[in-house]
């Protein structure tokens, strides 16, 4: 505090950063606080990675905590794999993720847009609806949810067969049921009505200026929203599709429920499976976990950025 | 046919309607009919699907929580028990509900004034100009890009009785004096909450990082020349500044809480002294489960205690902006 009045009262930017370098008992305590924790911080996945990289029989000779006496491998991730059959498992989660990322930004970018580029009687309570349904914990819906996917018909046409896969179009069971297809349809739904809030608050940020004048030069809504606004919100668009991509991705609850086919369930819902499949070898479970986890960690080394934009614009008033 | 209502026909389809229009500038609906169909598509194709998928459930909910249905067959006058089930519940005839009530509200109490408070602690610490900040901030956030499944399988690395690395590394294996962080129903909630906190800490932490960019700057410095200290400059002007992200915090942890379902079911299903209202429905009422009406009622009851924050971060979102 003496340092900071010190300066005076010109605090400029360069000043303060000169202030904060010079060195002072506090700071040293803020780092070792801040070196504490990352270090307890970034335990736990260290001891993962160095789990996966032993082989299980030098754990079991040597100690859970010892160090490492055969070296360290790739064997277990090796071995994951393909008893696990992993690409298989990430194919299925491509095939739910993409279309579904796709479809949401499609949909609540319209509701966005008409929301509030127009003024109309009940756009506010639209935007409630959505965003409420969002917030509800996903368990409340659960039990009547399940009894429509059991319920609803589904025509049953044929299917995409690529080698061991096979895409019904649009199920194989007639059914919403244990379904790429229903699978995707209540992230959908239930991911657009975060995206329309999120979208919606960035929208608002957009002058309805442009799209007035564009109205007023002849343009149709259709063209407007697509070659007007979407381009401007271009940002906020990466960031949702990054977000929602993470989202989906990690999902576990809708798979675990909607999904019954071992075959058809993305990687996340499928490694909880694969646990008792290999629960003795815990070095190999190790391996799995972080083989599920690649893509989220490639999302955070080289789209952090957009990540944590998508956070903070559902958070933060645009 | 007319391009704007507004316009007579004549004019308005001539090439230069842009121009004639443009003296009208700041006049508003002057849409015409098929682009106002499109506009009702655009908002309605959506909505349909989000009232159908999202709000039908939530009041079939309410009707199938005054059943007994089994799930099979039609639902009959002969089903229909009125408040049973809820007076079955809360007279604590169903031995798990009211720990699932506890343990959920363990879980909001030690996300809001534990991992929370701690969110807020860091981002605090790392808004100002500290060296290596963006390395702390990499280290913090990196549990939110993960599965809470895969934060699961992390944590029992470290918790599991014989293989997990906290009794191993403090001998507890060796000499015999085991604890089954996991599987003791007095502590297992505890461990949860931990592997819980590894994430929430970080997203907490990333909200309010970018909270507190948006304050005015000149507030601080205002607060700095007024010879405030930084304890006094947060508590009593950066954080009343603050007050739509403090709402915002505490409904998505509240919100956390009562979905909280993933580790728990990943642990153990929810079991011994990890029972959660969320699991609780799925245990009864899904798949081969019959007690589809007794299950609803649980999820009424969460829906109810859900409206609290719903409510709130609606007013805070959809306040009109200043």
């Amino acid at each position: 505090m003496s340092a900071t009045t010190a300066v005076g009262r010109r605090a400029t930017a360069i000043e303060s950063i000169a202030v904060s370098r010079q060195f002072r008992p506090w700071r040293l305590i803020l780092h070792a606080f801040l070196i504490a924790m990352t270090l307890l911080w970034i335990f736990p996945l260290f001891w993962a990675v160095y789990s996966s990289l032993r082989p299980i029989a030098d754990t079991v000779t040597h100690g859970y905590v010892s160090l490492p006496a055969g070296g360290l491998s790739l064997d277990n991730f090796k071995t994951f794999w393909t008893e696990a059959d992993l690409p298989y498992f990430y194919a299925n989660t491509l095939v739910i993720v993409v279309p579904s990322v796709i479809l949401i930004l499609l949909l609540a970018s319209m509701v966005a847009f008409a929301c509030t580029q127009f003024s109309w009687r009940f756009n506010l309570v639209v935007l409630m609806i959505f965003t409420a349904g969002n917030l509800l914990p996903p368990q409340v819906i659960i039990v009547p949810l399940y009894h429509i996917y059991l319920s609803t018909p589904i025509p049953m046409l044929s299917s995409i067969d690529i080698g061991r896969f096979s895409f019904p179009i649009f199920t194989d069971n007639n059914l919403l049921y244990d379904q790429y297809i229903g699978i995707m349809l209540i992230h959908v739904v239930f991911q657009t009505g975060f995206a329309t809030f999120v979208l919606s608050n960035y929208m608002k940020t957009i002058s309805k200026e442009i799209t007035e004048s564009a109205i007023v030069d002849g343009a149709h809504v259709l063209r407007i929203w697509w070659n007007i606004v979407l381009p401007l919100c271009r940002p906020a668009l990466a960031a949702m599709a990054t977000l929602l991509f993470t989202f989906i991705y990690n999902d576990f609850f809708w798979a675990l429920i909607l999904l019954k086919t071992g075959d058809k369930r993305p990687i996340t819902s499928a490694l909880n499976n694969l646990q008792g499949e290999f629960f003795s070898n815990n070095n190999l479970i190790a391996a799995g976990a972080l083989l599920a986890a690649v893509p989220p960690i490639l999302v955070y080394i080289f789209l952090q950025k957009q990540f944590i934009a998508g956070l903070t614009l559902g958070s933060t008033k645009g | 046919m007319a391009r704007t209502t507004s316009i007579s026909p004549a004019t308005a389809d001539a090439p230069e309607a842009g121009e004639l229009v443009a003296t009208r500038r700041g006049r508003y609906h002057v849409l015409t009919r098929y682009d106002r169909r499109v506009l009702a598509a655009m908002v309605g194709i959506p909505l349909l699907l989000d009232v159908v998928l999202i709000w039908w459930p939530t009041v079939t909910s309410i009707y199938y929580s005054l059943t007994n249905w089994d799930g099979i067959g039609d639902i009959t006058a002969g089903n229909f028990v009125g408040l049973s089930n809820y007076r079955f519940l809360l007279s604590g005839g169903y031995f798990q509900f009211w720990p699932a009530v506890a343990h959920n509200f363990i879980w909001l109490a030690w996300l809001t004034f534990i991992a929370t408070p701690l969110g807020i602690f860091f981002a605090v610490l790392l808004d100002r100009d500290v060296r290596g900040t963006r390395i702390y901030q990499s280290v913090f956030y990196l549990p939110v890009v993960l599965s809470l499944v895969v934060v699961g399988f992390i944590w029992e690395l470290q918790f599991s009785p014989t293989e997990g690395f906290i009794n191993n590394a403090f001998g507890l294996v060796k000499s015999g004096h085991i604890i089954d962080w996991l599987g003791n129903p007095h502590i297992n909630l505890f461990a949860v909450l931990i592997a819980a906190s590894w994430r929430h800490v970080g997203y907490m932490m990333v909200i309010y990082l970018a909270g507190l960019k948006s304050v005015d700057p000149t507030l601080r410095e205002a607060a700095k020349v007024d010879g405030a200290n930084e304890v006094q400059t947060f508590f009593r002007v950066v954080f009343p500044v603050m007050a739509p992200i403090n709402t915002v915090i505490v409904v998505l942890t509240a919100i956390e809480s009562l979905r909280a379902f993933d580790l728990a079911f990943i642990i153990n299903q929810g079991k011994n002294g990890l029972e959660l209202l969320s699991i609780l429905i799925t245990n009864n009422s899904i798949s081969e489960s019959t007690r589809v009406g007794f299950g609803s009622a649980i999820a009424v009851i969460l829906l109810v205690v859900s409206l609290g924050p719903i409510v709130a971060f609606l007013s805070q979102a959809m306040r009109p902006a200043r």
